[in-house]
């Protein structure tokens, strides 16, 4: 178990140092960072002594390390925008994403098993065949159309949720505030949340569906049912624990994609989270904060990656021994 | 005669397809009795499974029984709802299926499937089920139980496995085990092993098995009675050695001389032209007509019944004259 992780591990940074390698050539050779940086009447002798301030006259190579060292130290270089440290401006946004992602991951999740179970024990059930169609819907439309239509509904018809924005923030560090602790925090929470969520949900419910379909079929489930087991017992305990494995890959990956593309959601409701910062770095040619957007995700990813890994082998014990 | 365990009389199963009603078993009877191996054999699709499988309500839809019954000791149970059946499903009826490898849930240990399966039939706390359970494996010759109950299915050799399969139908000490092709995935020295520990089984606990295979080989080592079926019919049904030894319906004596044996001279073993008919196109009358060598006029014509005294009974014309005449 020790050797996967350490293996796994080192197979992370391999990934992560590709990727800011990517994000170093972005940085750095995505237009000049001077002429970000400086105005237009700058003489060329104040630009070049901008340009060596910055090391931006030494070796590619060089320039590389010292990028890769400032990333460990988490320093990500200055917001051509905002004239703020990087780091800063994400981490003061990290909360509002993390949030709205988490809540969007654990409705997906919950009623994504929940309802492809109950589709999967009733296969020929009308409630199944309706689930179906519907997922079919939250897989096909856009998720900004279904933010709006929810906006439509829920704000503007029916005026019981906030249309926009993040609102009953309690602040738990200088960085961090949260808005699960107030009731309208969830108020303003819910929309984005469902919106971002419903895709994965319907996701999760058709692979819990199919995959459990599967299983029921396989001969361990017979022979549960010919030695007497209880239906119960045989759905939930031997048939949802099989379902699983696969499903956590999918789950997992869909976690990385839920954050990475909350970028869309945050916009349509006005959420001041990661994304919304990063589609206004892309209309201005923010490319610090575009580069270090691109580095989280990446660091995001593999951490899920490893995790989902971990988790298969407490889960399947087959995989555990062809590790060791 | 000894208790007899399980009655099957007049068993009729149907499908109802869209090319009309399929018959798949038609008029089965037969019955075991305490400690009794009934041997069943026939070739794929002559209805060998689906006979273990009615008994449990365990038929693929849309299959129904259409008719017959199946007593299990005083009880019939042919025409119980899912409750009743369920109350005899390991409890007084284990059933060991073909494939030992896929039978087991590959994440729960060995301990897990036997405790479960021990505690949802008998009143026992978890403690007193694991000491059964260890006592179980003791019994089905799985070396070292203590270590081995918490191993998972994968750490078992396809043997053993198999063992653990059996050792899960005995949890609650059932009347009967319907075992379906219990050796057929194992190689041929496990396979002996698999019979061996059957053997022991009915001797030391008066349990009765319905062993379903296509191996004549399996039943003469193995079975005290035997049923040869064929197209969803009972052709022939005897103790093992007039049946094995002296078989009298044409297709019988075609699986038993399809048995090499060393001192047989013959290079060639004899085979029977052509296969069963599927269920959608049975020929009329002796459903075996068109492969038999001495079919008759009348085998066209007429189903022949089952007929003949306790020990053997044949379903052949070519005997309904002999005992006319008699």
């Amino acid at each position: 178990m020790i050797a996967l992780v350490i293996r796994r591990l080192l197979q992370s940074l391999a990934v992560m140092l590709v990727v800011s390698l990517l994000a170093f050539v972005m940085f750095r050779y995505a237009g000049d960072p001077v002429n970000q940086m400086v105005g237009a009447e700058t003489t060329s002798a104040e630009r070049q002594a901008v340009r060596e301030s910055l090391g931006l006259d030494q070796p590619t190579l060089v320039q590389f390390a010292r990028y890769v060292g400032r990333v460990v130290t988490l320093d990500f270089g200055v917001s051509y925008q905002f004239r703020q440290p990087v780091t800063k401006l994400l981490a003061e946004r990290l909360s509002a994403t993390l949030e709205l992602s988490f809540v969007a991951a654990l409705i997906s999740l919950f009623a994504g098993i929940v309802l492809g179970v109950y589709s999967a024990l009733n296969p020929r059930g009308r409630i199944s065949s309706l689930l179906q169609s519907v997922s079919l819907v939250g897989v096909s439309l856009p998720t900004f159309l279904i933010g709006i239509l929810l906006i439509y509904i829920f704000s503007v018809s029916l005026g019981w949720l906030p249309a926009f924005g993040r609102n009953g923030l309690i602040p738990v560090t200088e960085n961090w505030s949260t808005g699960l602790l107030t009731i309208e925090g969830w108020k303003s929470l819910l929309l984005p949340a469902i919106t971002l969520g419903l895709f994965q949900m319907t996701l999760i419910m058709r692979l819990v569906r199919s995959e459990m379909l599967e299983v029921l079929r396989t001969d361990f489930i017979k022979f549960g049912v010919a030695r007497g087991l209880p239906r119960a017992r045989l759905y939930f305990r031997h048939a949802l624990k099989n379902t699983l494995v696969p499903v956590i890959t999918v789950v997992g990956l869909q976690i990385g994609s839920i954050i990475a593309f909350s970028i869309i959601t945050e916009t349509v409701f006005q959420w001041p989270g990661m994304g919304l910062l990063f589609l206004q770095a892309v209309q201005n040619v923010d490319i610090p904060i575009i580069s270090t957007y691109l580095l989280l995700i990446a660091l995001l990813f593999v951490t899920v990656n490893l995790i989902v890994d971990l988790i298969y082998n407490l889960i399947d014990p087959r995989l555990k021994d062809a590790a060791s | 005669m000894s208790e007899t365990i399980l009655s099957v009389e007049n068993l009729r199963v149907e499908f109802e397809t869209r090319r009309g009603t399929l018959v798949a078993l038609d008029d089965i009877s037969f019955s075991i009795a305490k400690g009794e191996v009934l041997g069943v054999v026939g070739e794929s699709g002559a209805g060998k499974s689906m006979t273990g499988a009615a008994i449990m309500h365990l038929i693929p839809r849309p299959g129904r029984i259409a008719g017959g019954r199946i007593m299990l000791g005083d009880q019939r149970i042919d025409n119980l709802d899912r409750t009743g059946i369920e109350a005899i499903r390991g409890r007084r009826i284990g059933m060991i299926f073909q494939d030992p490898l896929t039978s087991l849930n590959p994440l729960m240990t060995v301990g897990d499937h036997l405790t479960e399966t021990i505690r949802v039939h008998l009143p026992l706390n978890r403690r007193q089920a694991r000491a059964r359970a260890i006592e179980l494996l003791e019994e089905v010759g799985i070396p070292d139980p203590t270590v081995r109950i918490d191993s998972y299915p994968h750490e078992f050799s396809g043997g053993q496995r198999q063992r653990v399969v059996i050792a899960l139908a005995l949890c609650a000490e059932p009347e009967l085990v319907i075992a379906d092709e219990p050796t057929t995935a194992l190689d041929v020295s496990v396979q002996a092993q698999i019979i061996k520990l059957i053997r022991k089984l009915c001797s030391t606990r008066g349990t009765a098995f319905m062993l379903i295979t296509h191996d004549m080989g399996m039943i003469a080592e193995t079975a005290d009675r035997v049923a040869v079926m064929y197209a969803g019919k009972v052709a022939e049904i005897g103790k093992v050695s007039p049946v094995v030894g002296a078989p009298l319906h044409p297709y019988a004596q075609g699986l038993m001389g399809a048995i090499p044996s060393l001192d047989n001279e013959e290079p060639r073993l004899r085979q029977i032209p052509g296969s069963m008919p599927s269920l959608t196109a049975l020929p009329g009358g002796c459903s075996f007509h068109p492969r038999c060598e001495r079919a008759m006029d009348i085998c066209r014509q007429r189903t022949p019944a089952l007929l003949g005294g306790i020990d053997h009974k044949v379903a052949c014309h070519l005997y309904e004259r002999e005992e006319v005449a008699a």
